[in-house]
């Protein structure tokens, strides 16, 4: 038993830190702890700045441009990635759907799309849910009819994260609606300028532009684009969701919001003494900060079960509970800490209005999307009881 | 980084089950907690034959040179079999004599915990103190006499395992006001010696602890540990040490706890269905289980940093800040799971006859021990 990272590791550390602090743009990473939105340029540029350094998607074999990196590393990038500010990289492309390809496409499939992937040409999203689908995924509806040398897509996916920036989408699509709900399904991958989509915005409460609806009518797309076979897309689905799942606990994110939260309380004055002092308050930031140093701890044991045998348990589901109500609760505090101002949200007729304070409010709410999305936290729970504890 | 037991950390851990599974089931821990002394010799001649009183002692004074990561497989089974023997509390009158003494009084002291023959108990908490470890009433002066002895006059309450234990580690203020970290001195006290009374009971989770009244006690000089004065750093890294015992043990216990919950899940049949396929149930199992992950990943890193103080690697203060969280976060868990696991039991869990009662008993008083959660938020706080 030994807690401490070895000095190769701590120099890797070290590495990625230096590396990062010196190639995250200013402007980006500005926008990043002010919570500003990023727009597809600004993803774009800061994804070839990464990829020209190699560090776009660890996880990938050596030949593809992976870092070949242990699970220790990788763990290690991604949290000095979120502390230091960066720009996400949108997993839709280099994360989901390469794995995807990595693992059941052709050779001709991941010639053609793998390095468009890496060097940031085509912007990826996800097309899972449906107005019908959420956490009951299998009962999708979308439907693709074989025409020949072409499928025929109709039908309606939703919550389409950055969808408005993709120039690709991945899509479960049914093929086959006469067996059971979870045969019939195909992985599909749908370019975003065929005629017959159309992409409509859902605005969320905090009136940020995220998510989009996306409709298919009679979109016509090359069986070439089929990965794995036609019926074999709910095997897809759930290999992607036992993917990469030793991030979801987001250590990283969570400790640089922690030390704002501290230095923002810190700053603020209550009854004429720093609102970090007052007991109540101070109380609320400590045991979420427990809760995160416990949880930094959880996920390293994931992390060195993955190192010593190659796999985890469904149990991993923990991270993701525990890490977004972590992120929920943090952004709890940050409203306390602007108190009444936190009502400011965007000016009218205000030169000097302050920007920041006017995200709190609005990332709180934007933040009750973490337990909801990627599998809501009650899936978590299912999935940790049926297939963990065997309820 | 290596979060598995080394070969040896796991032949420890393995035997440590066995020896437990053997002679200490719930029926074996009935009869224990039921006679007159409430304690089983042969248990803990097994223990101390085991060489588990050795772990933490330096090799210097005959110990086997571990750190308290080498004592979180032993206190874990500790934990799951509800062990009532006195072995948390005789390292913890260990680490003090360690901490505080010169190397003539370990020699005179050591030996004797670590085979066993002499059990230790820790008299530190007054009836004012609570859980502050600087508020000292209890005096002790130089006797009139001149022959370098001490005068002991004053009130310990709760010392666990006082009733079995051989000697005494007594904390007695020799200067200062009540509440100084300065001015307090260790004492080790023969519980029978004259002028010492030892008003024992049954603790509520069927341990054995007493109230000692000490009405001037009459010491020799050598029952002085350390300088005089000074004891107040060696008391606080030892009441540190046993407090990560502490939260190692309920890791143990929530273990059981939990593992005993989930099998009453799968058996249980009511409306014709055992219980565990509700989905109300379900996710209430599942927060148990993260809870208890929880706590036993931050017991880790407290053994950790504990280890690393002790070494001279870190600075107290660090050590300080990640017991408190530890303990913040175990008994929060000691907490939810206990009262979760009754619960879930329905009305079995409230009787006498099953072991989960005295489970989530013990948890529940594990959590009140050595600075409950608001005491450990504020000294967590206290190093921002």
């Amino acid at each position: 038993m030994d807690l401490n990272y070895s000095a190769e590791e701590l120099a890797f550390r070290e590495e990625v830190r230096t590396w990062l602090d010196a190639s995250i743009p200013a402007d980006l990473r500005d926008k990043v702890l002010n919570y500003r939105e990023l727009t597809k340029d600004d993803l774009v540029r800061w994804h070839r700045i990464l990829a020209k350094k190699g560090w776009v998607a660890p996880s990938w074999p050596k030949k593809w441009g992976g870092t070949d990196w242990s699970p220790v590393e990788r763990y290690i990038f991604e949290e000095e990635y979120a502390y230091a500010g960066a720009p996400p990289v949108a997993p839709f492309g280099p994360t989901m759907c390469a794995s995807v390809l990595l693992k059941f496409g052709t050779e001709a499939q991941k010639q053609r799309f793998l390095p468009r992937i890496y060097n940031g040409d085509d912007f990826w999203c996800q097309g899972y849910s449906e107005p019908g689908a959420g956490s009951d995924l299998a009962s999708l509806k979308t439907r693709a009819e074989r025409r020949g040398d072409h499928y025929l897509v109709n039908g309606q996916k939703t919550w389409t994260t950055l969808g408005h920036f993709g120039d690709w989408i991945f899509c479960l699509v049914r093929t086959d609606s006469s067996s059971k709900k979870q045969e019939g399904i195909s992985f599909l991958l749908i370019d975003m300028t065929t005629p017959g989509i159309t992409v409509r915005p859902l605005v969320l409460l905090d009136e940020g532009h995220e998510v989009n609806e996306v409709f298919f009518d009679d979109v016509k797309v090359p069986i070439e684009n089929l990965v794995h076979e036609e019926g074999k897309g709910w095997t897809v689905a759930k290999y992607l969701l036992g993917h990469e799942r030793l991030n979801t606990g987001r250590i990283g994110a969570s400790k640089r919001e922690m030390i704002k939260l501290k230095q923002m309380a810190a700053r603020t004055m209550k009854d004429g003494r720093p609102l970090l002092d007052d007991p109540r308050f101070r109380d609320k930031v400590s045991r979420v900060e427990v809760e995160l140093m416990a949880l930094e701890i959880t996920n390293l044991r994931f992390v060195d079960e993955m190192r010593r045998t190659g796999q985890i348990g469904a149990d991993v589901s923990m991270l993701k509970i525990r890490g977004t109500e972590i992120q929920q609760a943090i952004t709890e505090l940050l409203m306390q800490v602007a108190g009444p101002l936190a009502q400011s949200f965007r000016p009218i007729d205000y030169d000097g209005f302050d920007e920041f304070m006017g995200s709190i409010a609005a990332r709180y709410f934007n933040f009750r999307k973490t337990s909801i999305y990627a599998g809501s936290n009650e899936i978590q729970r299912n999935i940790i009881a049926k297939m963990s504890l065997g309820l | 980084m290596d979060f598995q037991y080394s070969q040896e950390q796991q032949q420890l851990a393995d035997a440590v089950g066995r020896l437990f599974e053997k002679s200490y089931d719930f029926e074996a821990r009935k009869r224990i907690v039921g006679s007159v002394d409430g304690w089983s010799p042969d248990a803990w001649a097994a223990m101390a034959e085991m060489g588990l009183l050795m772990i933490p002692f330096a090799a210097d004074d005959g110990g086997f040179g571990g750190g308290v990561t080498d004592l979180i497989a032993t206190m874990e089974a500790i934990g799951a079999a509800l062990v009532v023997e006195p072995f948390a509390s005789t390292l913890l009158g260990g680490r003090l004599v360690a901490n505080a003494c010169s190397a003539a009084q370990r020699e005179a002291l050591l030996p004797g915990v670590i085979d066993g023959s002499t059990k230790l108990a820790f008299a530190h908490a007054e009836r004012a103190s609570r859980y502050a470890l600087n508020q000292v009433e209890t005096k002790a002066v130089k006797a009139a006499k001149g022959d370098g002895g001490w005068r002991l006059d004053g009130e310990k309450v709760v010392v666990l395992h006082a009733p079995m234990a051989d000697r005494l580690i007594v904390s007695a203020r020799t200067s200062g006001e009540a509440t100084d970290a300065g001015g307090i001195s260790l004492f080790v006290v023969d519980p029978k010696a004259a002028g010492v009374t030892t008003k024992t009971y049954r603790t509520v989770d069927n341990l054995r602890a007493a109230d000692i009244a000490f009405a001037g006690a009459t010491l020799p000089a050598d029952a002085l540990l350390g300088e005089p004065g000074a004891a107040f750093d060696a008391i606080d890294e030892a009441v540190d040490f046993a407090t990560v015992l502490a939260c190692c043990e309920a890791v143990g216990a929530m273990k059981f706890a939990n593992e005993a919950t989930l099998e009453y899940l799968k058996t249980r049949k009511q409306f014709g269905v055992p219980i565990g396929a509700f989905q109300a149930l379900q996710h209430r199992m599942v927060d148990m289980t993260i809870s208890a992950e929880q706590a036993r990943s931050i017991c880790l890193l407290a053994c950790a940093k504990l280890d690393a103080a002790a070494r001279g690697e870190i600075e107290a203060a660090e050590r300080r800040r990640v017991v408190s969280a530890a303990k913040v976060k175990t008994a929060d868990a000691c907490r939810h799971v206990g009262q979760e696991a009754i619960q879930l039991h329905g009305g079995m869990g409230m009787t006498q006859e099953m072991k989960v009662a005295h489970t989530f008993k013990r948890l529940t008083m594990i959590a009140q021990q050595y600075g409950d959660v608001d005491h450990h938020l504020e000294r967590f706080a206290a190093s921002w």
